[in-house]
């Protein structure tokens, strides 16, 4: 019993990175039909940026909370002029290409700040400060500390705000134009560069959130942090229907469960044939088995109209 | 002087040179026609109005100014406003949500709440239908969206490409009689049909567009009589 619990609640916490992250993914999906796969490595920056800033500030004497605070800022802030800056540079060039030349040069600038993360930050694991006081609490037999807390806290907050901003505001309504119908909305007035401009550094902010939440929950930083991350939020992209806000969440929080109800469960049902190192299998696994039944994920829409 | 005026003007829509040189003019508070048959260039007229399509010579003077390098969601701004072939009506919008894309550009929040509600009484249909998806409209009923939505822009010069195109004939005579409405405003509408006699019963002034090139321009009432358009448009 406490072993499920516990699972649960781990599941829970990553399960909240990988929406955050998959968020991004399906944003600049749903506006531009384009794959981001460098949208994984704008989680790295966010970690290393935000491990530089509280190196900095830690040295400098400031309290761990306000740290903290100012470490996922400025890292908020370097995610979405680098967001900015893959569209710009990258994409927008290619906005009327075929399909096929965005996504290899997403692929490319994904390797690109890979290398570049390396170059500038090294090749080895990087401690993550405590930043949080890291209290431990028992709850009905699982444990579960601040850190875990405040990421599913946060999370939840950031996810009520995006879904606010989209369906209750000018500028979401706008986003939701230009995503079913970019001329149309330019015939509104809709300046549609802005507007993808905005949607990749949104959808960078988030991953600022997210690369924070994994350094604090983890305390590790590594330049390659961002690839398997990615992957794994953009298959929780794909399962919860890519281009749909609340599927990314979904996705998202059901890959975390999955993932880690696999890892805690699966030895037992295997004998110990498999340990828990196999938990990376379960998110493609459930990837397929969703997408057989559901080829357009759990809350997407049929593809084929759009086609 | 002409709220708009177009001259020489040529494009390309798809590697094919779809305008070879026309000229037109809209004089402030004029409604006029512009017909022709599939593929003579009309909406490819229009979208190079509103900015959607660079002409690949020619001028295009709105209120005196030439819109050569003013893009299209800045023509809105200006009162250029174009309804779109297909209505363009965003599917996954309420009808609401449509209307106030029409505003984008305004920022007078009360007028706007004032001007949604005289759009509802323009058209009742969609006040009804107000929280629905625009999607899960009839075709008439999503014209009627297009067309609200363009007028809350508050356009000096609303273009309408093919209003009546797959609407049944009751909705064709209150979309023309909307049109109608509008003009008597004071709206300068441009306006691109393929029913001819539609067109020119309402328009003042219109202008036949063959291939590429405007064959005839003439007082509406002109165009209905001369024998070359009976003969080619109106089926007579």
């Amino acid at each position: 019993m406490d072993i499920l619990l516990q699972q649960i609640i781990n599941g829970l916490v990553q399960g909240s990175v990988y929406a955050l992250v998959a968020l991004g993914y399906t944003m600049v999906y749903g506006i531009l039909g384009l794959i981001n796969f460098a949208h994984g490595e704008v989680v790295m920056v966010g970690a290393m940026v935000a491990l530089a800033v509280s190196g900095m500030l830690l040295a400098a004497g400031l309290p761990p909370l306000l740290v903290l605070l100012l470490a996922l800022l400025v890292a908020m802030a370097v995610c979405m002029a680098l967001g900015y800056a893959i569209e710009r540079i990258a994409y927008r060039p290619l906005r009327n290409a075929p399909r096929l030349a965005p996504l290899i040069t997403a692929i490319g600038v994904s390797i690109v700040l890979q290398n570049l993360a390396m170059i500038f930050w090294g090749r080895e694991y990087h401690a993550f400060p405590q930043l949080l006081p890291g209290a431990s609490h028992g709850f009905g037999g699982a444990i579960i500390n601040d850190v875990q807390i405040i990421i599913i806290a946060v999370a939840l907050l950031m996810m009520a705000g995006l879904l606010v901003l989209v369906h209750r505001t000018r500028l979401g309504r706008a986003m939701r134009a230009v995503a079913e119908n970019p001329s149309a909305a330019a015939l509104m007035g809709v300046d549609i560069n802005t507007v993808i401009s905005v949607t990749f550094m949104i959808g960078s902010a988030l991953a600022a959130v997210a690369g924070l939440m994994v350094s604090a929950n983890y305390g590790i930083v590594h330049y390659y942090m961002g690839f398997l991350l990615g992957l794994k939020a953009f298959t929780a992209a794909v399962l919860g229907g890519i281009g749909n806000l609340r599927g990314a969440m979904l996705g998202g929080v059901l890959l975390g469960l999955i993932e880690s109800l696999g890892a805690g469960y699966i030895g037992d049902l295997s004998g110990g044939f498999f340990g828990s190192n196999y938990q990376d299998v379960f998110a493609f696994f459930a990837l397929i088995a969703v997408l057989v039944f559901r080829p357009s994920g759990l809350l997407g829409e049929r593809v084929a109209e759009r086609a | 002087m002409s709220l708009l005026s177009v001259e020489n003007l040529k494009a390309s829509y798809g590697g094919i040179q779809a305008l070879k040189g026309i000229s037109l003019e809209v004089a402030q508070g004029e409604l006029v026609a512009l017909i022709g048959s599939n593929g003579a260039g009309k909406s490819t007229t229009l979208k190079t109005l509103a900015g959607l399509l660079h002409p690949a010579s020619g001028s295009i003077h709105y209120d005196g100014i030439s819109m050569h390098d003013i893009p299209a969601h800045q023509r809105v701004r200006d009162g250029l406003s174009l309804v779109p072939e297909g209505r363009g009506v965003f599917a996954r919008l309420s009808v609401e949500e449509n209307l106030q894309m029409g505003a984008y550009i305004r920022n007078d929040t009360a007028q706007i709440a004032a001007d949604l509600e005289r759009m509802y009484a323009l058209f009742p249909r969609l006040a009804e239908r107000r929280a629905q998806l625009a999607g899960t409209l009839s075709g008439g009923e999503q014209q009627m969206v297009a067309m609200a939505r363009a007028l809350m822009s508050k356009p000096k010069l609303l273009m309408l490409d093919e209003p009546s195109m797959g609407l049944a004939p009751m909705m064709v005579a209150k979309i023309f009689e909307t049109i109608s409405d509008i003009s008597a405003q004071g709206v300068s509408i441009l306006l691109v049909e393929q029913n001819a006699r539609l067109a020119l019963e309402v328009a003042r002034r219109g202008y036949v567009l063959e291939s590429g090139l405007i064959t005839l321009a003439d007082s509406a009432s002109n165009l209905l009589g001369s024998d070359e358009v009976r003969r080619a448009y109106l089926g007579a």
